[in-house]
Order: structure tokens, then C-alpha cells, then sequence
């Protein structure tokens, strides 16, 4: 399969908005885009199982390379494992339903579709890319729209919000930008900036551990690594519905993407040297922004501090170093890639209907919508890892890779990060009980509506793939089992931990 | 050997025709139309820029004094774009203008010093280019000729510019006593890295600092930025600044190349010093020709960062990042000159809530200022990012760490504009403007080649064959 097709894709959909007349005519043609890329998405699963199945066990499948700038050694180069593909699967559900819950944007629609359909493009090329210069390239492409989303069609204090994260993920990007660098004229044997090449050079202890920082620190700002988490929950709350959903539900994963392939994978002796750091930092955001989450008021910003807790596993996951943490951790992405995106869905359909967040001003919502009260129930129960849905499968996951690791620190701090959910489940219970249960609220409220066919769809697509994580794990085990094998037959030694 | 000539000196002859033309039809005042001669100009500049196209081989005349081949017609080809899309983009201001024909003749006389000056093989040469071009620029930093603070403007441009052609000369002067000689090779072959040597090298890199504006030599740029009419200050922060790069980076790397242990730190600090006082004062401004001439001083730090790269690399990053800097700051000055020419509004306030009413005009400056900022997936991107992997060459991370922090800081600043465009709203925003079609197609050139040059591998590529490097 020609993967290039999938970031042509949504800028071929973004060129055709551009020559749109109608409102409507805007709105289809995306929905049409992103449905071709959830088709394509699924294309490419259907690929990666017929090509393994066939007995390919190449570490990265449909390659392409294209010499870009040679001089520089720098490829246009893709591919994909099956890590990789579970995150364009997440990218095409996310960005299908992020389309559907746009439907009522009404001012400058047509710009507001044009920068979803470049945020999407600069995604798929992020997590085909396997040449540093391209990952580097497309990590930077969404710094713009996401700026332009939140300041335009934000909510609240959106100039601050916006200028905040555009800032904040630019330090991030700077950071990597000086990581790569420093590998590129320290790893010699002119590789460029190939990644996979570069991992089987296996580079000297003292290049990691001087490089090692700046790229995972670089990355880990765009996956609100404490203390650079700020960002998230200002931004994710200013940001319209549809650019939350995407920023929480995928941009949030480059950066754990970023961290498990480039600073993981390329330098494990580092890894391993510097894990306790980023465990101890990853404690404190898991327990940090689930008590911060408690004090918060506003739906959005119940969400928004709840990624903080929640992406902090996926770092827990990676610094752990065990296969299964690692598993753990890929599976966190995706789990809460869609958990994420629903719940801010679900958010975004309370707020266009009863014009507010804020939780003391809702209540008894199930017996006005029942739909929308639905959604947001099962993305809560979700996030609090009920079983049977895909946060219990992802955080079971981490829990159990990281009590593999031996050592006092690594105990206390699985522990903690498991004693966190209790919290989790604290906050998200009360929310929704004060929102969704209960008398209504306002008398204004009893005439509103349920949530209208698109709302429906995307929570439907949405709520679908958390249940079938959560039911069925085991097929995104197996997708994700090769992708991070190669990961431990590579690092593993390096490691040290079974 | 006329037709060898002819050929080798073409794109100076087309723009000396070009004057002469001009000077022709004014003495004989005959009756001509502005936009007549602003149609024949443009037109006749896009001839020589196709002309530029048609390459020789390698060449050298009167005895080493000029050098030509094919990487000096590119850059010469760079320059005569930009000033192409200055005068279309200017079409708007010139058309209400007076002296448009002693404003072609000054700006043309400017490009052609330019054009000498690139290709210097000789101090004497090169010297007499710089000239050619400096004081032509100071009439037209006064163009405005109602404005006091243009004629300001201009003062100040004479004053420091003498200064730095004096410094520039001095210099000079101890070279040729130093070595005997003038010649840019006879001047390598005898450098020693003796105390006096470096003396008068000093003297000349001064003489370039003001030229580049770098700091602690960049104190006139912002007032005469400024004052000039818009059209000039795109022309001297492009066109002035890019033409003094291209043989800034001819004299380091071979003049003085035996010096390069010692000029390598004193181009480090100079370049932090200019991005971070660049930056820092950009910051502060709300003046939008203010913010670009900042903006410009940090650009050139960037710029220096790739010169000391020293390497194949760092010449070509350098080239490649002065064409994608012709495109990315003549887009945003073009809108800003339209919009000044138009309602006289220069401010960062008075920009808000431009969108609302001018899409195009606020996508074209929008984008600029991407590119400006480094963002991809336009053209400053990639500039940014060679120039300073040829600046990391040398190892000195320490360096590149501070460029990278820059880069942020100057994101601040590219996006207040933007904000204050696309978020913001005021009472009475700026109406909407109809756009001619000059100005149009100047800034559908900028916009493309914004976005073209840095996708386009190839175009870094062919600069990179023709570079010698160190």
C-alpha cells in the first residue's frame, strides 16, 4: 500500500474545502475526506494482517523512501509496524467523529474544516515517518492550526490559551530539534537521520546520555510530562470541541510515540539510566493531575487535568521498560485517544445545548438527553477503568508491566499510580452524578434536545471503539505484539529486565 | 570575445540599458504615462531574471577583477527577483508618485553596485560596488520626500554608512599594506594570522557588520527602516542585506580563510548577540516596519550562525536561506507596504481584525510570517533548520541551544501579528482593499515560493552542486 496516500489524503479534502461554496457543501466533502481515511485506515489493518500473516516479520512493512535533500542525507521515508498503524486507526476515528461534532460550527467554517483536515495530515505523516527529519517536520506542522484553532474559535481565555501552547509545544519541538542535531554529527557512520538505521548502530553510552534528555524532555512536552504540563489543561479547554477532541485524543500521543520510538528505541542505555527519573516524574503528574482534577469546576478542565493523570501512564508505561509496560503504554495512547475524544465530545453537545460547563450549573441531564447523558457515562466510566471498556484494559496493562520491574521505587511507584485511580474514580463519579443525575438543574433546560444524528454517529464510532478494545483486547495485543517486540529484541539487553 | 563579454556581463548590461532607457525618456520628456514606464521596468526585469536562467561556464575578467559563473548568476538572479517583486509590489505607491523615473534609476544603480559587488575578485572591485549601491540607497531611504522622518531616515543611513565604508576602507587599506596586494587570492596566499593581520580583518568584518546590521552594529537599522517608504525598507532588509551576505561569505571563506580559527569565535558571539538583541527588541515593538526591521537583525544572526558552519553545507544552507528570506519577508513588507500606501496604518492594532475583511492580504502576511518564524511546512523551515545544522558542524552545541531558545522567542512575536489579525477585532478595522493585479501576482510569487522552495529538494540541491564551500 502506498502510505504516502494517507497524508495526501486529507490534503487533497482540505484543497476541495478550499473551492467550496456552501456551508454544506464544506461539511460533506470533509465527511467524505475523513470517511475515505477510515476506509484507507482500515485498508492498510487489513494489509498489515495479510502481510504478517504471510510470514513478513520485517520490523516496518509498505516502506518508501525518496531522497529528499540529499546532501544532507535527509528521506522522505515511510512505514509502518503494528504500533504505528493502531495510531492511524486512532487518527482516522478521531478525526471522522471530530468532523461529525463540527457540523454546527457556523463562522468562517470553511478555515475551521481546512486546519482539522491539516492537523490530520501532519498526524499520519508523524506516525508513518521513519526518518528523524520528516518525524521532526510533521511534529512541527500542527503547531500553527492548533494555534489557529484554539484563538479563533476558542471559548474563554483563548488568546492566552493559544499563544501558551504554540509557545510551550514550540520549546518541546526546540528541544528535539537540538536532539537531533546532536545525533546527527554524533552517531556518525552517516546515517542521516534515519532512525531505524541509527538504533542498529547502538550508539556509545556517553552520546545517549548526553542526547537522551533533550529529546524525550522535547517529546514528553507534547505528552504533558510534568512540570511542562501546563499547557494541556488551558489549551484543551479553550479549544472548540472539535480541535479538544484531536488535541487530547491524538496530538497528546505524538509526543508518547515520540518518546517510545525515538528515545527508547534509539537509546536504550540512557533509557534505562535515566527511567527513574522519568518514573518519578511520571508519578507525580499521574498523582498530581488527579487531585488537581478534583478541584476543578468546568467540565472541560475535569477532562483536561485528567489527561494529565492519564497520559502520565503512558510515560509510566515506557520508563518501566518492561514488554508488558510497554504494551501497556501503546494501549493507554489509543484507549485514551478515544476515551478522551468522547468525553470532550460529550462535553462539547452539553455546552452547545445548555450554554455552560460549569458542573454546579448542570444536573439531571439524563432525563433530558439521555443520549448525550449515555455518552458522557460510558467516556467516565471508561476513564475510570471500568472493566469491560478500554481504560481497564490499558491501565491493568501498565500496572502489571511495571510491578516486573524489581526495586523499592519502581513498587511504591506502581502503587501510587494504581492508588490514583481511586481518585479518578472519586471525580469522574461526582461529576457525573452532579451533572447527569439528580433534579434538572434549570427549568431552561427542559425543553432541549437530544443529540442530533452526526452527534450520534461520532459517539457511536467513538463509543464502539473503546468497547471493542475493552471487550476483546486481545486483537490489539496481537497488532501491537510485533511492534514492540522488535522494540525489546532490540533494547532489551540494554534494558536488562525481562 | 564581444560575444563572450556580452554574455558574461549581461545581467549588469540589461539593467545599465535599462537606466540608460530610463534617463533617455526623461531628458526627452516625452509624454509617457506612469504606469507605462512601470510596466516597461517590470517587464524588462523579468527579462533579465529569465535571462539568468540561460548559464556559462565559470569566467573571470580584467585580470581576476570580476568573477562570473554560475552560482554568481544565481545569486545575481536571486537579487533581480526580488527587486522584480519590490517594484511590483511597490506599483501601488509608485503610481502616485512623482519621480518614478529617478526612483528606477537610483534602485536600478543600487542593484547594479550589487551585481559588481558579487562579483568582486578584487577588494578594489568589490569596494566599488558597495559604493555603487550605498549612496543610492541613502536618496532613496528620503523618497518620502513630504516626510521629515524620511529625510531622518536617510541622514542616518549617509552617516553610518560612511562610517562603515570608512571602517571598511581602512581596513582594506592595512590588507593591501599587509600583503601588497588587492586581489581576493593574493590576499589569501599571503595571510599569516599576524597581530596586524588581524587588525585590519577586524576592520573589515566592522565594515560588514554595519552592512548586515549586526549587532552591536545594527543601532541605525530600526530608525531607518522606519522612516524609509515601505518599498525601500524591503529593499534594504532583503536585497542590501542579502547581496552583502553572498560576499560576506566569498571573503570569509576565501580571503580570510586563513584566519578562520580566529574569526570562528568572534562570528559565534556576534551571532547570538544579534538574534538575542534582534529578538529581544522585536518584542517590544508595535510598529510593524519596526517589528520586520528587528525581526531582520535576528534573521541575520541566523544567518551568521550558518556561516560558521564553514562548509559546503553552511555556504549552501546560507544561499538557500537567503532566496526563501526574499520571498518570506517581501511577502509580509508587501502587505504591509499595500496597507500602509492605502489607509497609512502601520501599527499591530491597527492590523486587528484584518482577516474579517481582507482574507488574502492577511493569508499572504499570515504565511510570511510562518516562514519568517521558522514554521513548516513553509520554506523558513527548512532555512532554519540547515542553517543551523551547519552552524552544529563545528560541534558547538552550547550555540545551537541558545538558536533553538531564539526561535521560540521570535514565535512570540510572528504570532502577536497573527493574532492580532485573525483573533482580535476593533471598531473600525481596516476596510477592504481592492488589490491590483501587480500586487497581486507579487504576492502569489511570494506565497508560492514560500511554499515551493522548502518541498522542493531539489531547489536546496542545486544550490548545494554550485557551492565550493570551505
Amino acid at each position: 500500500m502506498n502510505l504516502s496516500l494517507l497524508i495526501i489524503m486529507p490534503l487533497i479534502t482540505a484543497a476541495v474545502v478550499l473551492f467550496c461554496r456552501s456551508t454544506g457543501g464544506i461539511r460533506w466533502v470533509s465527511l467524505a475526506g475523513v470517511s475515505v481515511q477510515l476506509l484507507l485506515s482500515f485498508g492498510l489493518l487489513a494489509l498489515y494482517w495479510k502481510e504478517r500473516a504471510a510470514g513478513d516479520d520485517a520490523t516496518m512493512l509498505f516502506e518508501y523512501r525518496h531522497a529528499w535533500f540529499p546532501s544532507w542525507n535527509i528521506w522522505y521515508h515511510v512505514g509502518v509496524d503494528g504500533i504505528s498503524v493502531s495510531m492511524i486507526l486512532l487518527t482516522a476515528f478521531v478525526m471522522e467523529a471530530a468532523i461529525l461534532v463540527s457540523w454546527s460550527i457556523k463562522s468562517m467554517s470553511k478555515e475551521y474544516f481546512i486546519l482539522l483536515h491539516l492537523l490530520s495530515a501532519g498526524a499520519y505523516g508523524f506516525f508513518l515517518s521513519l526518518d528523524l527529519f520528516t518525524v521532526f517536520f510533521f511534529l512541527e506542522v500542527s503547531v500553527i492550526p492548533k494555534f489557529l484553532l484554539i484563538g479563533i474559535w476558542g471559548s474563554g481565555r483563548k488568546d492566552y490559551s493559544a499563544m501558551k501552547l504554540a509557545l510551550m509545544l514550540m520549546g518541546g519541538s526546540a528541544l528535539v530539534f537540538v536532539g537531533l542535531v546532536g545525533l546527527y554529527y554524533n552517531v556518525g557512520g552517516g546515517h542521516g537521520f534515519d532512525w531505524l538505521a541509527i538504533g542498529q548502530m547502538h550508539m556509545p553510552v556517553e552520546v545517549q546520555r548526553q542526547w537522551f534528555p533533550f529529546l524525550f524532555v522535547g517529546f514528553g512536552i507534547f505528552t504533558a510530562l510534568f512540570p511542562f504540563h501546563t499547557w494541556v489543561p488551558d489549551g484543551h479547554s479553550s479549544a472548540p470541541t472539535a480541535a479538544s477532541m484531536f488535541l487530547a485524543g491524538v496530538s497528546m500521543k505524538l509526543g508518547g510515540y515520540g518518546c517510545l520510538r525515538v528515545a527508547a528505541f534509539l537509546m536504550p542505555e540512557a533509557a534505562k539510566e535515566y527511567s527513574p527519573v522519568i518514573i518519578l516524574l511520571a508519578t507525580i503528574a499521574i498523582v498530581y493531575g488527579a487531585f488537581a482534577t478534583m478541584m476543578q469546576k468546568d467540565l472541560k478542565y475535569i477532562n483536561a487535568y485528567s489527561s494529565v493523570s492519564h497520559c502520565g501512564f503512558i510515560l509510566l508505561g515506557i520508563g518501566m521498560l518492561t514488554r508488558t509496560a510497554i504494551t501497556g503504554a501503546v494501549m493507554q495512547m489509543i484507549s485514551h485517544g478515544l476515551m478522551t475524544a468522547l468525553f470532550f465530545a460529550a462535553i462539547g453537545m452539553i455546552y452547545d445545548r445548555t450554554h455552560t460547563r460549569l458542573v454546579q450549573q448542570l444536573g439531571g441531564l439524563l432525563k433530558i438527553m439521555p443520549f448525550v447523558s449515555t455518552v458522557f457515562v460510558l467516556a467516565g466510566l471508561c476513564s475510570l477503568g471500568l472493566p469491560g471498556l478500554s481504560g481497564f484494559v490499558s491501565e491493568i496493562t501498565v500496572f502489571m508491566g511495571s510491578w516486573q520491574r524489581e526495586g523499592g521505587m519502581y513498587r511504591l511507584a506502581t502503587v501510587l499510580a494504581c492508588a490514583s485511580i481511586v481518585v479518578t474514580a472519586v471525580y469522574i463519579l461526582r461529576a457525573t452524578g452532579q451533572t447527569i443525575m439528580g433534579p434538572v438543574e434549570k427549568p431552561s433546560y427542559n425543553g432541549l434536545s437530544d443529540a442530533t444524528w452526526n452527534e450520534r454517529l461520532a459517539s457511536i464510532l467513538l463509543g464502539a471503539g473503546i468497547i471493542a478494545i475493552g471487550v476483546a483486547p486481545f486483537w490489539l495485543s496481537d497488532l501491537l505484539g510485533p511492534g514492540v517486540r522488535a522494540i525489546m529484541d532490540h533494547a532489551g539487553n540494554a534494558f536488562g529486565i525481562k | 570575445m564581444w560575444a563572450d563579454i556580452v554574455f558574461a556581463f549581461r545581467q549588469e548590461l540589461i539593467v545599465t540599458v535599462i537606466i540608460f532607457l530610463l534617463l533617455v525618456i526623461k531628458i526627452r520628456s516625452a509624454e509617457y504615462g506612469t504606469e507605462v514606464i512601470l510596466r516597461l521596468v517590470n517587464l524588462l526585469l523579468l527579462v533579465n531574471f529569465i535571462l539568468g536562467f540561460f548559464t556559462g561556464p565559470d569566467s573571470s575578467w580584467f585580470s581576476g577583477m570580476f568573477h562570473t559563473g554560475r552560482l554568481v548568476v544565481l545569486e545575481k538572479n536571486m537579487l533581480n527577483l526580488g527587486t522584480l517583486i519590490i517594484s511590483l509590489q511597490g506599483y501601488e505607491w509608485l503610481k502616485g508618485h512623482r519621480q518614478v523615473f529617478e526612483f528606477y534609476m537610483l534602485l536600478l544603480a543600487t542593484l547594479l553596485g550589487f551585481f559588481f559587488m558579487i562579483s568582486a575578485g578584487n577588494l578594489l572591485m568589490f569596494y566599488l560596488g558597495l559604493e555603487l549601491s550605498a549612496i543610492p540607497l541613502a536618496a532613496l531611504a528620503s523618497f518620502d520626500l513630504e516626510k521629515r522622518r524620511s529625510s531622518e531616515a536617510a541622514m542616518k543611513f549617509i552617516l553610518s554608512s560612511a562610517f562603515s565604508s570608512g571602517l571598511l576602507l581602512f581596513g582594506i587599506s592595512l590588507l593591501y599594506g599587509a600583503t601588497g596586494t588587492l586581489d581576493f587570492g593574493g590576499i589569501a596566499a599571503r595571510l599569516d594570522g599576524s597581530a596586524f593581520q588581524l587588525f585590519a580583518f577586524i576592520l573589515v568584518l566592522s565594515g560588514f557588520g554595519f552592512k548586515i546590521s549586526a549587532v552591536p552594529f545594527h543601532l541605525w537599522t530600526a530608525d531607518v527602516y522606519e522612516g524609509s517608504p515601505v518599498a525601500v525598507t524591503a529593499y534594504l532588509s532583503v536585497i542590501s542585506k542579502g547581496g552583502v551576505f553572498f560576499i560576506f561569505i566569498v571573503t570569509l571563506y576565501t580571503v580570510f580563510r586563513p584566519l578562520a580559527g580566529n574569526w570562528y569565535s568572534i562570528l559565534v558571539l556576534l551571532s547570538v548577540l544579534t538574534m538575542v538583541t534582534g529578538n529581544l527588541f522585536a518584542l517590544r515593538q508595535d510598529n510593524l516596519k519596526r517589528l520586520l526591521a528587528f525581526s531582520s537583525i535576528a534573521q541575520s544572526g541566523f544567518i551568521l550562525a550558518g556561516i560558521t558552519g564553514s562548509s559546503r553545507g553552511g555556504e549552501a544552507s546560507v544561499i538557500y536561506f537567503i532566496l526563501v528570506y526574499i520571498f518570506s519577508n517581501l511577502g509580509a513588507f508587501g502587505v504591509v507596504s499595500f496597507v500602509s500606501a492605502r489607509t497609512g496604518k502601520e501599527s499591530i492594532q491597527d492590523y486587528r481584525g484584518l482577516y474579517a475583511t481582507n482574507r488574502w492580504l492577511s493569508w499572504v502576511i499570515a504565511i510570511s510570517l510562518f516562514s519568517l518564524a521558522g514554521i513548516p511546512p513553509t520554506a523558513g523551515f527548512f532555512g532554519k533548520f540547515f542553517l543551523l545544522m551547519a552552524g552544529a558542524g563545528k560541534g558547538n552545541y552550547v550555540f545551537i541551544i541558545i538558536a533553538a531558545l531564539n526561535m521560540i522567542v521570535s514565535l512570540y512575536y510572528y504570532l502577536r501579528v497573527v493574532k492580532a489579525i485573525f483573533m482580535d477585532s476593533q471598531p473600525e478595522p481596516i476596510g477592504k482593499l481592492k488589490i491590483p493585479v501587480m500586487s497581486n501576482i507579487a504576492f502569489a510569487v511570494c506565497v508560492l515560493g514560500i511554499i515551493m522552495t522548502g518541498l522542493v529538494g531539489e531547489i536546496y540541491e542545486y544550490i548545494y552542486s554550485l557551492s565550493k564551500g570551505f
